[in-house]
């Protein structure tokens, strides 16, 4: 057992995070309270460097290395330059927010930047124990970060909130594994495949320990009927948390149900594929539903999330190479589909006032029509209006599970989201046929502008160029 | 039944009595006294499997060191049990049927048909001079050195977010600083002299 300095060059953006997010720390330590800006350049550069490493490193074979807990192939290639990408936009939309609120503090950084090492972890995971400890490591910095805002009486119980049912699933996983474990002797991925392959349904335990598993990815998703946490936690984070912890998450869960149930029980899958379907209906009927009797924004947000988790799922039971691929498609998608809502909505607050009310958005246009428009965009595409990118996202899910025969499914999925497009319209008709109901400025310094223009443009581009980023998708699953 | 066997059932039955006490106890400091026994009896399980250091540090760790912390905070705190337990008895029925169905399914799932001596037997006795420690050590370095690295890290964030949420720099408090006290030089950081104007006549009865 010989230590070779090779095996880390693809660890390489995960240590480049690592020493970002220590190096945050202990700069924080030496700048004034006027001059925490620092920070935010030092974070930018570093994610900017991660990103750049994960290209570098990136491309070609498979490669497992530290002794069978670190892959990296395709999927985690593009997951994570996608988590990384997210990151940047959560930092550049979130700076004005938390400079106004006095929450621009090295803790901030070092701890979403903690998050998205976790993230990064789960998604080159090859083992168990590594799943778990990504996992474990983006809950806590999130949990830490819901809290984050000491003097908001709702941000302290939606952390109480989340703690506790995050802490719930991840008992449940917790629990899934540790069976697996038993039945199989072991805690690597392929060795796990390989005993799953060999006996599949006929051992009790494997199926009672994936029984709980998807449980656990049900909780970290956030479906139906684990989704209780959701709403609670959007409405009383603040906005930049939510964006946070709205958008990058989704690609690391695709990634924890891609590695345990496709990696690790794809032999099961005949048994996880029910277990999926009854998800997947509830959170497209509950989410969208319940959406639609919400006034605050965030909390329809919360909502729509869950919906969007059903459609997700819809590519993962499917249980074809296509039917992964789309799912994937679909999970990144709305990464950023939701870094862009929310950033609107951290553009609308401003010193001493959130915008958390349908009636914010009121006459957006007559503020800024380029933001009213990305906003109408953003909208339209979670809708699954065509040209644009949620419309293809949504297609090609639909595809995947019509090409296996579960026709109903898909009618099912395009029946709710018939009913879902009215409460997104209704956002386009407060941003374009109602009055403003205030004047006050934008807070969109820094590049936002900037950032959101090329959010919007990928939304709508992706939407007419779909190509590219499928066929990336695709060679994740061949 | 050999002397070995004896000893785990005594112990198991130990433990899980003390758990099961942790849980209904009325007083948290003798549920916190029930947890220490249930924590010792377990690290007798582990000598029994030949992890004496495993053992020895769920003492020293657990039961020397977390747990009295516990007992101090639990001294400390003033926690109403009224409220806690104002749910107990109303959803008693309930929670007992579900765990009993749960416990049902779990000894069929975990019970002596998957989990039994056959599929599990002894392994062999290691040699005398054999070191859990060491194994132990070239385990975690060498074989788990990436999840013991992503474990250090998720206790980095932890000691991060508790000094986040917890430590609060309180404007009202009387603390002096000695070093701004020590750089007071002669005149005007000791002395300030204020110009007033003289009051006017004050009547004296």
């Amino acid at each position: 057992m010989t230590f070779d300095t090779v095996n880390l060059i693809p660890v390489l953006p995960e240590i480049l995070i690592l020493i970002l997010a220590s190096a945050v720390l202990l700069v924080d330590l030496y700048v004034k309270e006027a001059e925490k800006g620092t920070l935010h350049t030092l974070a930018l550069i570093g994610v900017a460097l991660a990103l750049a490493a994960t290209l570098l490193v990136g491309g070609g074979e498979r490669q497992v290395v530290l002794e069978g807990h670190y892959v990296r192939d395709a999927l985690s290639d593009a997951l994570k330059a996608m988590i990384l990408i997210v990151g940047l936009l959560v930092f550049v939309y979130s700076r004005d927010y938390l400079r106004d609120r006095g929450l621009a503090t090295g803790e901030y950084y070092a701890l979403a930047l903690f998050a998205l090492l976790g993230m990064m972890v789960m998604v080159s995971a090859n083992s168990f124990l590594a799943i778990y400890l990504g996992l474990e490591l983006l809950a806590l910095c999130l949990y830490a970060l819901v809290a984050f805002d000491r003097d908001s009486q709702r941000g302290a119980e939606a952390a109480m909130k989340y703690f506790v049912l995050g802490a719930l699933g991840s008992g449940m996983l917790l629990y899934g594994i540790s069976m697996i474990y038993g039945a199989t002797g072991s805690l690597a991925l392929d060795e796990v495949a390989a005993v799953v392959a060999e006996q599949g349904l006929e051992n009790l335990v494997l199926v009672f320990g994936l029984a709980f598993l998807v449980v656990g990815i049900g909780f970290k998703f956030g479906a139906v009927p684990f989704h209780m946490w959701v709403p609670d936690i959007y409405e009383g984070a603040p906005t930049p948390v939510v964006l946070l912890l709205g958008s990058a998450p989704k690609i690391a869960a695709l990634a924890l149900a891609v590695r345990l149930l496709i990696d690790g029980l794809g032999g099961l899958q005949s048994d996880w594929q029910g277990m999926l379907v009854i998800l997947s209906v509830l959170s497209m009927g509950l989410g969208n539903l319940l959406a639609i009797a919400q006034t605050n924004i965030k909390r329809m947000l919360a909502y729509s999330t869950i919906s969007h988790v059903g459609f997700i799922f819809l590519g993962l039971l499917a249980g074809t190479a296509d039917g992964f691929a789309a799912a994937m498609f679909y999970a990144i998608v709305y990464a950023m589909m939701a870094a862009g809502a929310f950033g609107i909505l951290l553009i609308l607050s401003r010193r001493g006032f959130d915008a958390e009310h349908l009636d914010d958005l009121k006459g957006l246009n007559d503020r800024d029509t380029w933001y009213a428009a990305v906003m109408a965009l953003m909208m339209f595409s979670m809708a699954g209006v065509p040209p644009f990118v949620g419309f293809m996202a949504k297609l090609f899910v639909l595809k995947a599970v019509v090409d296996i025969g579960m026709t109903w499914l898909a009618i099912v999925a395009v029946f709710f989201s018939i009913i879902g497009a009215f409460y997104y319209l209704r956002i386009v008709w407060l941003i374009y046929f109602d009055k403003p109901t205030t004047d006050a400025p934008l807070t969109d310094s820094g590049g936002v502008r900037v950032a959101m223009s090329l959010n919007g443009l990928a939304v709508l581009g992706l939407g007419l160029f779909p190509a590219t980023l499928l066929a990336i998708c695709q060679a994740a699953f061949l | 039944m050999g002397f070995e066997k004896f000893l785990f059932y005594c112990f198991a039955a130990i433990t899980v009595v003390a758990a099961g006490m942790v849980v209904t106890r009325r007083n948290p400091v003798h549920a916190v006294l029930y947890l220490v026994l249930a924590f010792v009896s377990s690290a007798v399980l582990w000598l029994l499997i030949e992890a004496e250091f495993l053992g020895i540090v769920l003492v020293l760790v657990y039961v020397g060191a977390v747990m009295v912390l516990f007992l101090f905070v639990v001294m400390m705190l003033d926690v109403d049990l009224a409220a806690l337990r104002a749910g107990f008895v109303r959803f008693l029925p309930i929670g007992g049927l579900v765990a009993a169905a749960m416990a049902v399914q779990i000894f069929l799932v975990v019970g002596p048909a998957n989990f039994g001596l056959e599929a599990f037997p002894k392994p062999p006795a290691a040699p005398a001079e054999y070191s859990n420690t060491e194994a132990l050590g070239l385990a975690l370095y060498t074989e788990h050195l990436y999840p013991f690295e992503i474990a250090a890290v998720i206790l980095l964030v932890a000691i991060v977010a508790a000094i986040r949420l917890t430590l609060r720099r309180r404007p009202d408090t009387k603390y002096i600083d000695p070093s701004a006290q020590v750089q007071v030089k002669k005149g005007p950081d000791r002395v300030r002299l204020v110009k007033m104007p003289a009051e006017g006549k004050v009547e004296t009865p």
